[in-house]
């Protein structure tokens, strides 16, 4: 008789554990043929609320480590994936890519961590600057992490978008609270597992799953979320940005209508990193 | 007026002993950290170590049986076989001066040092404070451990600090002095060499400054122990009054009390490394240094329930 | 800011100075790191992706300066073998780095960075006996720092639109480099990082007595995969270096060593095209005002110049100490070096190491006798050193004026020359008046002083209230005689690539 494998209980990956959700609710995913694959957390906006407060616990130690540390560790992450590359891949297959495909997207998944891994000790050389000024102060401009970034991954490309978009944010210290793509939420869950492989502290980054619909109000209203970065319909784009205003929110939406090859080098970039970050200029007289 | 603001004070005060370059200081520690220890040399630290704790318990549940068991810890750390030293002293609340007499008898050198000075906060008037000093010494106290009015400190007001820690000094007689800065309050390394400044000018030759009650969650660390032997070796060169020091609380691993003591070696050198200079604030240290003693002797790692008084089961 | 005078009491009038003891009355035991350096017997030429014998089959003893033991023998290489060299180099330049794109190329720095940390123990080990460092220093500095300065490297290697604005760059092709002794593996990171991070190829020579830990490099290079000839390394003394120099390929070369050095090869590299950068020496002025916070101030003055046996070229070997305090921070100078110790580089609690070479320790005492000669105040802490091995004592001459010889000549040990000063004009003034201009450190309390301080010295690096600080993200190099380009940070780029 063939043996019964055990099957994995899918949790979402909050504040360094793997939760279900507080509502105890789940809804079923079915691979492409329309079989049940398991059961996935149906977050709520008070998981959105828990997660945040992890992410504020977590972000301002995370912050404060050197950026070569923040690099390794971003680094080890891509190491995670790369080792395991085989098995993210068939979560992609799961969702209906092709083999070759998502053997690509886990690929190039690998190779955008490896360059933010590489942005981390070297952004501030680039976006900060001297000042010279018409007076005898030293002036200088360096840059801060904002705090907690929500993220809102698009349908497609479930793995390669949900990084590409909180990558750059962790990149500078932020700390990040992710929404997974509603209809494949499977890689972020083993990403999930990733993370927590990585050294990453546990609630720098925290990926939710759910509908969108449901969360999307509180992503919206949170005031502790400084910033939101992701897709998102032009419908929901008003409504986020309503939302934001509230609490001064630094939006920066991409447009669903207008898909991003996440495959381009237009999807990574410094100016990813420039978009959760704040400057602050410093003065300081020069005299004996 | 601008002569009396308190800000201005304390900047005088820091232009006379001069300030603490943190960041320096913590690379100047983290030298201590890399000494590596070994054999007989490790061994003549545990020992020295276990002969400098001040064998502690303050809570507000002690009793005399505590107490008492606790001076039998004191006499007896471990199976003589080891030739684990007595400690230093026993620490304790004034109220248990007595029962540690009691527990101790009148030949031994392991001294009692209580508390007083309405430890920890010192937030009492300062008649009551006084009279609760004469009462320990007069309890058989050998040594008093005081706290310095922090308020008066930060405020400026360093006659009044110092003129409190003259009238303890008058009240300790033959006592020995030992006088906690409370490092955690007074915040900034600057703060804490400044009041160790003024306290040691106060104090008698061999009486201590200790960095914390131990009743806080900031302790004895490495970098405030070195902001006050610096103080300390530079008051020493410039007058010639020895004044020892004792770090409390924080240190519980005999790793920890051995980096201690480099950093003792190393800064004020071979006249302080003794009781009578330099002390521990410690509970389970003690069973640590005990605990690597044994491993020393016999080779294997040792479990912490095998030695008397420990609180791990595990 | 002037001090209070120091309070006399009359006790203290009548007793002699206090003094501390720092004796033997708890002795370390010997503490030797026992980590297996994983030596060979023989190290052979590394062209092409293989280890080759030399090609006149000569070798040459490297010893260990603790104690005068042979550790291995180095390949001995010739003109033909730098050729082969850089015929390697070049054709790997043209036929595979020249067109890998850069994020392929930062995943082979990414992997020696890491292979480099696994095998982080080892290297420090082989560092201390080639060279004569503590372990305490190769492990804690050399050997962490030469796998950040791959980490950081690798990163830039797919960013390059960002090293400079509004132009292009382009890798150079082939560059010839030659590293000196001090910091023999952290050197050969901070030649290779760039250069390869840039899309250049490489020839590179280690100093001839410490090609170890380079050659051991190469087998770190063989486990990540970088393809064949990227990098070379070819060993031998002067004359291998005047040929790696020389060679007409490399698009540029890149030195590390001594000025006198530099101004030859600045000569003999006069009316070709080829690009250079030069890492000389230095005579470092360490500025100390009264507002500093001394004890801190007197640490780094001791990190300054004993820190690598003061075999630096950034050396904080000038103490320009404020009149005021002058007295006090001898005083605390003095106790400070009782507890430095100098021994064994293979036991764990040696703070001064070995003198690289018997060479360098009779030129150290010649410079040590003239200072003697010429008046200066010589002391030195009594401690035993050890019999066999070249080992000098922590020194410090006070009463140096910018005429003596060891205020003007880079001693390269651990020496210290102290003057005083009474201004800050005057400080400023002194500390440049130097051929030299690599570093300098000021240490006060006052902000707008340090920033003034750092404006009006002729120094490519300044350190504030600390000294000997570096980072893969922070440009260093040098004004005037201390050469001129800049390793490190995003500035230290642009010497391994041209504008296009």
């Amino acid at each position: 008789m063939a043996r019964l494998p055990i099957t994995k209980t899918p949790k979402v990956y909050v504040g360094g554990a793997f939760i279900r959700s507080e509502s105890a609710r789940v809804f079923p995913l079915k691979d492409v043929e329309g079989n049940f694959f398991a059961n996935i957390p149906q977050c709520t906006r008070k998981d959105l609320r828990n997660a945040v407060e992890a992410a504020a616990k977590a972000g301002p130690g995370w912050a404060k480590r050197t950026a070569y540390n923040r690099g390794q560790i971003i680094y080890r992450l891509g190491e995670m994936i790369e080792a395991r590359a085989g098995e993210m891949a068939e979560a992609l297959v799961l969702g209906g890519a092709s083999k070759a495909g998502a053997v690509r997207e886990v690929a190039a998944t690998v190779d955008r961590l490896i360059y933010y891994a590489g942005w981390t000790d070297k952004y501030e050389q680039v976006l900060g600057n001297v000042n010279p000024v018409a007076a005898p102060y030293f002036n200088f401009t360096v840059t801060e992490p904002m705090g907690i970034v929500g993220v809102l991954a698009p349908e497609e490309a479930p793995l390669l978008a949900l990084v590409s978009l909180f990558a750059p944010a962790i990149t500078s210290g932020n700390s990040v609270v992710a929404l997974a793509s509603t209809s494949q939420p499977y890689p972020a869950i083993l990403l999930g597992e990733m993370l927590a492989t990585s050294d990453l502290p546990g609630g720098v980054v925290n990926l939710l799953t759910g509908f969108r619909k449901e969360m999307l109000p509180t992503f919206a209203t949170h005031l502790h979320l400084r910033a939101l970065v992701g897709v998102a319909q032009v419908d929901e784009r008003k409504v986020l940005a309503i939302g934001a205003a509230d609490s001064m929110k630094r939006l920066h939406l991409l447009k669903a209508e207008e898909p991003m090859d996440w495959f381009s080098d237009a999807a990574q970039s410094l100016y990813a990193v420039r978009d959760t970050l704040e400057f602050k200029t410093t003065w300081h007289p020069i005299g004996a | 007026m601008l002569a009396r603001s308190p800000h201005a004070a304390l900047r005088r005060l820091f232009d006379e002993v001069g300030t603490v370059d943190a960041v320096g200081i913590e690379e100047r520690v983290a030298k201590y950290g890399t000494r590596s220890i070994k054999k007989a040399a490790k061994l003549w630290g545990l020992k020295l170590a276990a002969s400098m704790v001040d064998l502690t318990t303050l809570e507000g549940k002690d009793t005399p049986g505590k107490v008492a068991s606790l001076c039998q810890k004191a006499l007896c750390p471990h199976d003589p076989e080891l030739g684990v030293p007595q400690v230093a002293a026993v620490c304790v609340y004034p109220s248990m001066v007595k029962h540690a007499r009691k527990a101790l008898g009148s030949d031994t050198a392991v001294r009692i040092a209580s508390v007083a000075t309405a430890f920890p906060s010192g937030q009492a008037p300062l008649r009551t404070r006084l009279a609760e000093v004469k009462a320990a010494v007069g309890d058989g106290a050998d040594e008093i451990d005081m706290v310095i009015n922090r308020g008066a400190f930060l405020s400026g007001e360093f006659g009044v600090m110092q003129d409190e820690i003259r009238a303890v000094v008058e009240a300790c007689g033959d006592a020995t002095l030992k006088v906690i800065l409370e490092v955690s309050e007074l915040e900034t390394y600057d703060n804490i060499r400044a009041a160790s400044f003024l306290a040691m000018r106060v104090i008698r030759e061999g009486d201590f400054i200790k960095t914390s009650t131990g009743k806080t969650s900031l302790n004895a660390t490495l970098g405030n122990n070195q902001v006050m032997i610096e103080a300390i070796r530079d008051f020493y060169l410039d007058t010639g009054v020895s004044i020892a020091m004792k770090p409390a609380g924080g240190i519980r691993t005999a790793k920890q009390a051995l980096t201690f003591l480099v950093a003792i070696k190393e800064t004020l050198g071979d006249a302080w490394l003794n009781n009578a200079r330099y002390r521990f604030g410690a509970s389970a240290l003690l069973n640590d240094l005990i605990r690597q003693m044994q491993k020393e002797k016999t080779g294997a790692y040792q479990a912490p329930y095998y030695f008397s008084e420990a609180t791990e089961s595990y | 800011m002037p001090t209070l005078p120091a309070k006399k009491t009359s006790a203290r009038l009548s007793r002699p100075a206090p003094e501390l003891i720092f004796g033997d009355l708890w002795e370390f035991d010997p503490a030797p790191e026992t980590a297996d350096p994983k030596l060979k017997a023989r190290y052979d030429l590394f062209i092409n992706g293989q280890f080759v014998a030399p090609k006149s089959g000569k070798y040459f003893d490297s010893i260990n300066p603790a104690n005068e033991q042979k550790l291995a023998e180095i390949a001995q290489a010739s003109a033909a073998d730098v050729d082969a060299a850089y015929l390697a180099a070049k054709a790997a330049y043209d036929q595979v780095w020249g067109k890998l794109p850069g994020r392929e190329r930062a995943k082979y720095l990414f992997r020696i960075a890491r292979l480099l940390q696994d095998r982080a123990r080892e290297f420090a080990v082989a560092e201390t006996l080639d060279g004569g460092k503590p372990i305490k220093e190769s492990r804690d500095f050399d050997v962490p720092m030469a796998a950040a300065h791959f980490f950081y490297h690798a990163g830039w290697a797919d960013k390059l639109d960002y090293v400079a604005p509004g132009r292009r760059v382009a890798p150079l092709g082939v560059v010839g480099q030659v590293i000196p002794w001090n910091f023999p593996l952290l050197m050969l990171a901070w030649k290779l990082a760039p250069a390869l991070a840039m899309g250049n190829t490489v020839v590179l020579k280690p100093a001839e007595t410490t090609s170890i830990t380079c050659l051991k490099l190469a087998e770190i290079l063989q486990d990540a995969g970088l393809p064949p000839g990227v990098v070379n390394f070819v060993t031998g003394a002067g004359d291998v270096g005047a040929a790696v120099m020389n060679h007409p390929i490399p698009a540029k070369i890149a030195f590390t060593g001594s000025t006198e050095v530099g101004k030859i090869i600045m000569r003999s590299l006069a009316g070709t095209d080829k690009k250079m950068t030069l890492e000389l020496g230095g005579k470092a002025a360490n500025i100390v005002f009264d507002d500093a916070p001394l004890n801190q101030a007197v640490e780094g003055i001791v990190n300054g110049i004993f820190f690598n046996q003061g075999h630096v070229c950034c050396a904080g070997s000038r103490l320009l100490v404020h009149e005021p305090v002058a007295e006090q921070v001898l005083t605390k100078l003095k106790n400070r070096i009782k507890v430095l110790r100098v021994g064994d580089p293979l036991d764990k609690n040696t703070d001064i190491g070995a003198i690289n070479s018997k060479e360098q320790l009779g030129k150290i005492a010649s410079l040590v006798a003239s200072g003697v000669k010429e008046g200066a105040e010589l002391f030195q802490p009594a401690c035993r050193l050890p019999t066999k091995g070249f080992y000098f004592r922590p020194t410090i001459f006070s009463g140096v004026s910018m005429s003596h010889r060891i205020a003007r000549e880079e001693i390269f040990g651990p020496v210290l020359s102290i003057l005083t000063f009474r201004t800050v004009d005057e400080a400023i003034e002194k500390a440049n008046n130097t051929a030299y201009g690599l570093s300098a450190g000021v240490w006060t309390d006052k902000g707008s002083r340090i920033l003034k301080m750092s404006t009006e010295l002729k120094a490519g690096v300044v350190w504030a209230n600390t000294y000997n600080k570096f980072d893969p993200t922070s440009p260093f190099g040098g004004y005037k005689e201390s050469g001129f380009g800049r390793e490190g940070g995003r500035q230290g780029l642009l010497d391994y690539c041209k504008l296009v």
